[in-house]
């Protein structure tokens, strides 16, 4: 078991070092901080301009391995670099992590537990009226992007608000009302009123790939004699089911559940830059607008790092409910 | 029955023995006999001719300006209405489906061919071949690729959106590749594939000749499929302005300007969006029927 993890986890850790290090190439050739300087009024002297780029490590005309170098041994002292605008990247991605990782996850809470439920509950009454409704609802979802979705929960909630409510209960903009001037209770309110329609837009997705996944798989142990094997020794059924059958369904899905975290990652993306949600996706999203290298390499690793996290507690996940992977 | 009466039985049948249905046709009858195939096949087929027949229609094209009309909701003279800038929505629509049909199809079909190719390779030469190949497949998995593709942005351009294609297929084809593989570990061992291989046959085209055309269900199965998963990409990346460049439009890019008026205007929102969960939902049923119709089997299986 610990000879498998260490296994895993080398490989993870190259993986990641590989990944971090080629999206901090293709950022620094593709992206031109040069160009922030062109539209300056009055317009910097080109000598000014490469100065301030090479302090930044952002200038083109040093050789990329060398910047790629500088880099590299910044981010081994945790050091990540500098923005365009001058300030320390590190900082400011410290601030966003905190409102990224509450988005994703809740989603993720939400999505992988309701999606396992819907699931399994279709698979035991196969062809029965959930079943129904629970697959055709997610063929709907399953083709309706996030961008759109999200879109489209804000307008309705605009709606909900004027002719359900009465008043404003779902708010649409930002984490926070600001300078609400109330009490603790009142700002858990506010807050909670404003994680509501991020969280939905972000879970929604996963809850129709994760039921759908869990059905099938249900479905293929179901039948199984292990099952049958339960049921004749006397289990209810209900213990036959959660016990043996739903345990071996989830293990694929755990699996799968690693592949999931990087389209969850891009997920947020929208739904924060949609909802104004200042995280690390909107901050990627800008920052790639503003030719910021620096920044889009560590929100990149910090992607990769997170994508091999979760991929490592599948592992774990797998071996916890997979005796056989242990030995 | 015994032999010899089986033998008589024979003879006494007039004309030539009745033709076995060949594997195309049996495929297309369980498709069309299915509710999903038709009704998918039929959407997909409408979307297509609203997309590329719908503009001869309208008397606007979609560089039309209708200065007498901004933000109007539809009408006799522009049926979807019309923008902040006078252009048609109609007009505008359907030109944001083509490219993202046209988009959405040849991504897919470069994602496949990539994966086949990847996939068989690694399945069939194992070893090292097999090693590179899957910690490429695995690296590619780890990166989101809407960050990648995000990036390499401001190298489409306007009117480099063939670049785009390639960049996004090479972004989709990581899964397959690994499907692809197993089966060709499998298939390598068959009788038919071994015979080639002790009669010289070279490797490469052991592989198109033998290998490849054996998966031809799964791949027909998974092109379509990563139509809908390549416009669903596509849209979102030129929602954020990363895709497709204006003056070409798209879904993505119509959407993102719809939704911005959507809560007074609600044409210009949805009748895009509209369209697009349609034309995706409709591949998907269409790439769910066809699964069924290559192997009824497998109904129930996969994640999809």
């Amino acid at each position: 078991m610990a000879g498998f993890l260490a296994r895993r986890l080398l490989n993870y850790v190259v993986l990641v070092i590989v990944a971090a290090s080629l999206a901090y190439m293709l950022a620094a050739m593709a992206l031109d901080p040069r160009s922030n300087y062109a539209d300056r009024t009055p317009k910097p002297p080109p000598a000014v301009v490469d100065a301030q780029l090479t302090a930044l490590n952002l200038n083109d005309k040093t050789p990329l391995l060398q910047r790629y170098a500088v880099w590299a041994g910044g981010v081994l002292r945790g050091d990540l670099g500098m923005t365009v605008a001058g300030s320390p990247v590190g900082e400011d991605i410290k601030r966003r992590m905190g409102v990224t990782f509450r988005l994703v996850i809740l989603g993720l809470l939400f999505g992988s537990l309701l999606g396992v439920l819907t699931g399994a509950l279709a698979a035991v009454r196969q062809y029965g009226w959930f079943d129904r409704l629970s697959t055709g609802l997610s063929f709907l979802v399953l083709a309706v992007p996030v961008v759109v979705l999200a879109n489209m929960l804000i307008l309705l909630a605009g709606w909900a608000n004027e002719h359900l409510f009465g008043r404003q209960v779902l708010l649409v903009s930002g984490e926070y009302s600001a300078g609400l001037d109330a009490g603790l209770w009142a700002q858990v309110v506010d807050r909670l009123q404003h994680l509501i329609l991020p969280t939905v837009s972000l879970s929604v997705g996963l809850i129709a790939v994760f039921s759908r996944y869990q059905r099938n798989m249900m479905l293929d142990v179901l039948g199984a004699d292990f099952v049958r094997t339960a049921r004749a020794k006397g289990l209810s059924k209900r213990r036959a089911l959660t016990r043996h059958a739903l345990r071996t369904a989830m293990i694929p899905v755990v699996t799968y559940f690693a592949f999931t975290f990087g389209a969850l990652l891009t997920g947020a993306t929208f739904t924060e830059k949609i909802f104004g949600w200042h995280g690390l996706g909107e901050q990627l999203i800008n920052s790639i607008f503003g030719n910021d290298v620096n920044t889009v390499a560590a929100i990149s690793l910090l992607a990769a790092v997170a994508v091999l996290c979760a991929a490592l507690a599948a592992d774990l996940l797998h071996a916890a409910l997979d005796p056989r992977v242990r030995s | 029955m015994t032999l010899s009466e089986e033998e008589l039985a024979e003879e006494l049948t007039e004309g030539p023995p009745p033709a076995v249905p060949s594997r195309a046709r049996v495929v297309a009858g369980r498709f069309f006999r299915s509710a999903q195939g038709r009704v998918g096949f039929t959407v997909l087929a409408l979307m297509f001719l609203l997309a590329f027949a719908g503009p001869l229609f309208s008397p606007w094209t979609y560089t039309d300006k209708d200065f007498t009309a901004f933000m109007q909701p539809p009408s006799a003279r522009h049926w979807f209405g019309t923008l902040q800038t006078g252009s048609d929505v109609f007009a505008v629509t359907l030109r944001g489906m083509q490219k993202s049909l046209v988009v959405g199809l040849l991504a897919a079909l470069v994602s496949t061919a990539l994966a086949a190719v990847v996939g068989a390779f690694a399945g069939y030469f194992l070893g090292w071949t097999d090693r590179a190949l899957s910690w490429v497949t695995d690296l590619l998995l780890v990166l989101p690729a809407f960050l990648i593709l995000a990036i390499l942005s401001p190298l489409f351009g306007p009117g480099q959106w063939p670049l785009f294609v390639v960049m996004l297929a090479l972004f989709l084809w990581m899964v397959t590749s690994k499907i692809v593989r197993g089966m060709t570990v499998s298939l390598k061992e068959r009788e038919f594939i071994q015979a080639a291989r002790y009669m010289g046959v070279p490797p490469v085209r052991i592989i198109f000749r033998h290998v490849l055309p054996n998966l031809s269900s799964l791949l027909i199965v998974d092109a379509t499929l990563n139509v809908s998963s390549a416009i669903l990409t596509e849209t979102s990346l030129s929602y954020f302005g990363f895709g497709i460049q204006p003056p070409d439009v798209s879904f993505g890019t119509l959407i993102a300007d719809g939704s911005k008026t959507a809560i007074y205007a609600p044409w210009t929102f949805w009748f895009v969006a509209g369209l697009l969960v349609v034309t995706v939902l409709a591949v998907n049923l269409v790439g769910d029927a066809l699964r069924d119709a290559f192997d009824p089997s497998s109904s129930r299986k996969g994640p999809r």
